[in-house]
């Protein structure tokens, strides 16, 4: 026998197709028993350095939030999903958290790939979707989300800053070599680098770009090709344990000596390197989250993650568990908000991402918002390294603060378009000492 | 040419100098897995986790020991003893409880059971030493540098990169070369290489030899993640790196071939620094460029031996 499908039948299947996921998630939702979050993050791999400290800090957070009444009053649970085996397999997780686990929101994830893969999910899914560390500027670029949310900064402010705070501490700099790592997060940021550069400094020469395999252990030849170089500034966007090995062996040989290093991404391999990172060269952290910010706004919030987080886990938070902090004081923000627009009754899907479109939510920092294309702003805080005994690592002094909204490009705009139309002024204006 | 060369020269020299102690430390794991291959007829892909576990243990114990007072000088023999004491214990413990069994199996599924013993000491490494990255690099550290001229400039090396890896690599080729061809182990290893049936029909014990090559080849694997722990961090996955690059010596040197593995890896470690200096993207595809020339030239390697197939 042969099924047939009638025009009619076939169009009403269709509209039903598309129209029936938006209507249900548009439904008077009842409170749930829990509230299901996904958590995508590296717990296996070299990645793993940030994913695993996420984890930790994500657990430490639920516990709190849990042991305070939960969001709303409902208690939360989180369910984690390794990033490591790939996209297609993310892709796949992802769908069974939803629909099979009843995941309620989804946090995702740390890389690029997988947020460039995964984020269209959002769409199909309608579910709300927190983008939580996942630093490449083309999602909300290229893409309109209605569901999906970055809570922090992305690839542009944080490679803006670091170069703004070069240009302004060392303004004679005459040649740059750039050794990343080779893949998405590598090459974009030295692309947002340059671009920024040419039109903030023209006419520096770029003596050597370098790209070595991801993953690799040793950097003897880079290395030994920087120093024959001599290069003014060289710019290393790695991190996890390449960024160790880059500057344990370039300390070793003395490079560090030659040249200056601008590491946007060394506040997470500050403590692993100790006293062996280098005085006087250019850190950030992706964020303003810095151990030893000198006036966060809420000092106590701040001390009591901190030190809640050293004592379960013996070792200082890095960035990715601040990352992962902010996505979940966002969600507290997000849900109570929608809640309350419902004067106490739970919102839908739809409703949920409704609230957080414009969200404001406090951190122990700062304030992040998230603004209208999903997109948030975070502040970054830019220095230079000095080891700190009371620390037993690494941190940065003579700070500067480059609010979120200075150094991101503008809503609708491409990265790269807007670093083009920056003016060597803009590095007078855009910062201020902290 | 000859005035390229005048321009490059210098910069070729420098390239020399690095490709010699990335020549070494490819060698030293790669010649192990060749003489697993060649005596076992097993593509180890586990190979990569004694890598790892040897630089985990290799820096453990280095800070372990550094804890106690151990005197810096100790440091580098502590390298090779941590080595030798991750391949005697984890080398028998493999070989005699998993490979045995697979010996007459298919080669994917011996394949599959040694990825899936990949998988799970990855799943341990994680389980002991967590994901931070860890290092100990006093034995680099504290045999300083060492100033190269440079036209009008000088360069630093370590003397670790410059002397120490590849002396280990020159040590261990002409100490394996001796020990194969020399000794009687040694040469009954050869023997169930070249034939195995005919060795093991002439009263060799064949389960000795595996256990006895899985062995070394594992103290080798070790041998060379303890040399690389000084100079690098050590995360979880950097096993899976290793592996790849080794497989890639094998095949191209041919199966069990010693010098081969020597000449493939100094090849390999030469192409990759000179890409560096000269044309860095093609830094990650060099060896496996010069494993297809060679393949297409000699499919059974640079060394190997045409196998006549029994029917």
């Amino acid at each position: 026998m042969t099924a047939t499908l009638s025009r009619r039948e076939a169009l009403v299947a269709g509209f039903g197709g598309v129209l029936l996921p938006a209507t249900l998630s548009a439904q008077p939702a009842q409170k749930p028993a829990e509230l299901k979050i996904g958590v995508t993050t590296f717990l296996s791999g070299p990645a793993s350095v940030f994913g695993v400290p996420s984890r930790k800090a994500c657990e430490m957070l639920v516990d709190q939030i849990n042991a305070a009444g939960g969001i709303a009053g409902v208690p939360v649970r989180a369910t984690f999903v390794d990033e490591a085996p790939g996209t297609d397999h993310l892709v796949g997780e992802m769908r069974r958290l939803v629909q099979s686990e009843g995941v309620n929101v989804l946090l995702q994830s740390i890389s690029s790939g997988s947020c460039l893969a995964c984020t269209p999910l959002s769409r199909e899914l309608n579910k709300v979707m927190l983008l939580w560390d996942c630093g490449t500027q083309r999602i909300f670029e290229e893409n309109r989300y209605e569901y999906a949310f970055r809570t922090q900064g992305y690839g542009t402010p944080e490679v803006l800053a670091p170069l703004l705070y070069l240009l302004k501490h060392k303004p004679d700099f005459r040649t740059v070599a750039v050794i990343n790592q080779d893949y998405a997060w590598g090459r974009d940021s030295w692309e947002l680098w340059k671009a920024g550069m040419d039109a903030l400094k023209p006419g520096v020469r770029v003596v050597a770009e370098m790209f070595p395999r991801f993953g690799s252990t040793d950097f003897s030849t880079e290395i030994t090709r920087l120093l024959a170089l001599r290069p003014d500034v060289i710019l290393s966007t790695s991190w996890g344990g390449e960024l160790v090995t880059l500057i344990r062996q370039a300390t070793e040989r003395r490079l560090f000596e030659r040249s200056t290093f601008v590491l946007p991404v060394a506040e997470a391999s500050l403590p692993t390197l100790g006293r062996t990172m280098p005085e006087g060269h250019i850190i950030g952290t992706r964020g303003d989250h810095w151990n030893n910010h000198p006036a966060p706004a809420n000092p106590e919030l701040f001390r009591s993650f901190v030190n809640a987080y050293r004592q379960r886990n013996n070792e200082y938070p890095i960035y990715p568990c601040h990352h992962m902090a902010q996505a979940m004081w966002a969600l507290k923000a997000g849900v109570e908000k929608a809640v309350a627009a419902k004067n106490g009754g739970w919102p839908s899907d739809a409703e949920l991402a409704h609230a957080f479109r414009g969200l404001t939510f406090p951190t122990p920092t700062s304030t992040i918002t998230l603004r209208e294309d999903g997109q948030g702003l975070e502040d970054q805080i830019v220095g230079l390294s000095t080891f700190n005994a009371d620390f037993g690592f690494s941190v940065p002094k003579d700070m500067m603060l480059y609010k979120g909204e200075t150094v991101s490009a503008p809503v609708g705009q491409k990265s790269t378009d807007w670093l083009k139309t920056l003016k060597p002024d803009f590095v007078a204006s855009a910062g201020r000492s902290i | 040419m000859a005035e390229w060369f005048q321009d490059n020269g210098l910069l070729l020299g420098l390239a020399v100098l690095d490709g010699l102690s990335s020549a070494g430390l490819i060698f030293l794991v790669a010649v192990g897995l060749n003489l697993v291959f060649g005596v076992l007829r097993i593509v180890n892909v586990a190979h990569g986790s004694l890598y790892a576990i040897g630089a985990y243990a290799a820096a453990s114990i280095g800070i372990f020991l550094t804890g106690l007072g151990l005197p810096n000088w100790a440091s580098i023999p502590t390298l090779v003893l941590s080595a030798a004491l991750v391949g005697a214990i984890l080398g028998p413990l493999i070989e005699r409880f998993l490979l045995r069994r697979i010996y007459a199996q298919e080669e994917v599924v011996q394949l599959l059971v040694t990825f899936a013993l990949f998988m799970i000491l990855e799943d341990v490494q994680k389980l002991v030493w967590g994901v931070q990255p860890i290092h100990h690099d006093t034995p680099m550290t504290m045999l300083g540098t060492i100033d190269i001229p440079f036209g009008q400039d000088f360069i630093p090396f370590t003397n670790y990169q410059l002397f120490v890896l590849p002396g280990f690599a020159v040590v261990t080729l002409l100490g394996l070369a001796w020990f194969l061809r020399r000794t009687l182990t040694g040469r009954v290893i050869v023997a169930v290489t070249t034939d195995r049936e005919a060795a093991t029909a002439m009263g060799i014990d064949a389960a000795k030899v595996f256990l006895l090559t899985f062995t070394f080849g594992a103290m080798l694997a070790a041998l060379g993640g303890a040399l690389s722990s000084p100079t690098a961090a050590l995360v979880p996955g950097i096993g899976a790196q290793t592996i790849v690059l080794s497989f890639a010596v094998v095949a191209t040197a041919g199966l069990g071939q010693i010098e081969g593995a020597a000449l493939t890896s100094l090849m390999m470690g030469m192409g990759r620094s000179v890409a560096v200096y000269f044309e860095p993207e093609f830094e990650v595809v060099v060896p496996y460029i010069i494993m297809v020339l060679v393949l297409l030239v000699r499919p059974q390697g640079l060394f190997g031996v045409t196998e006549t197939r029994r029917v």
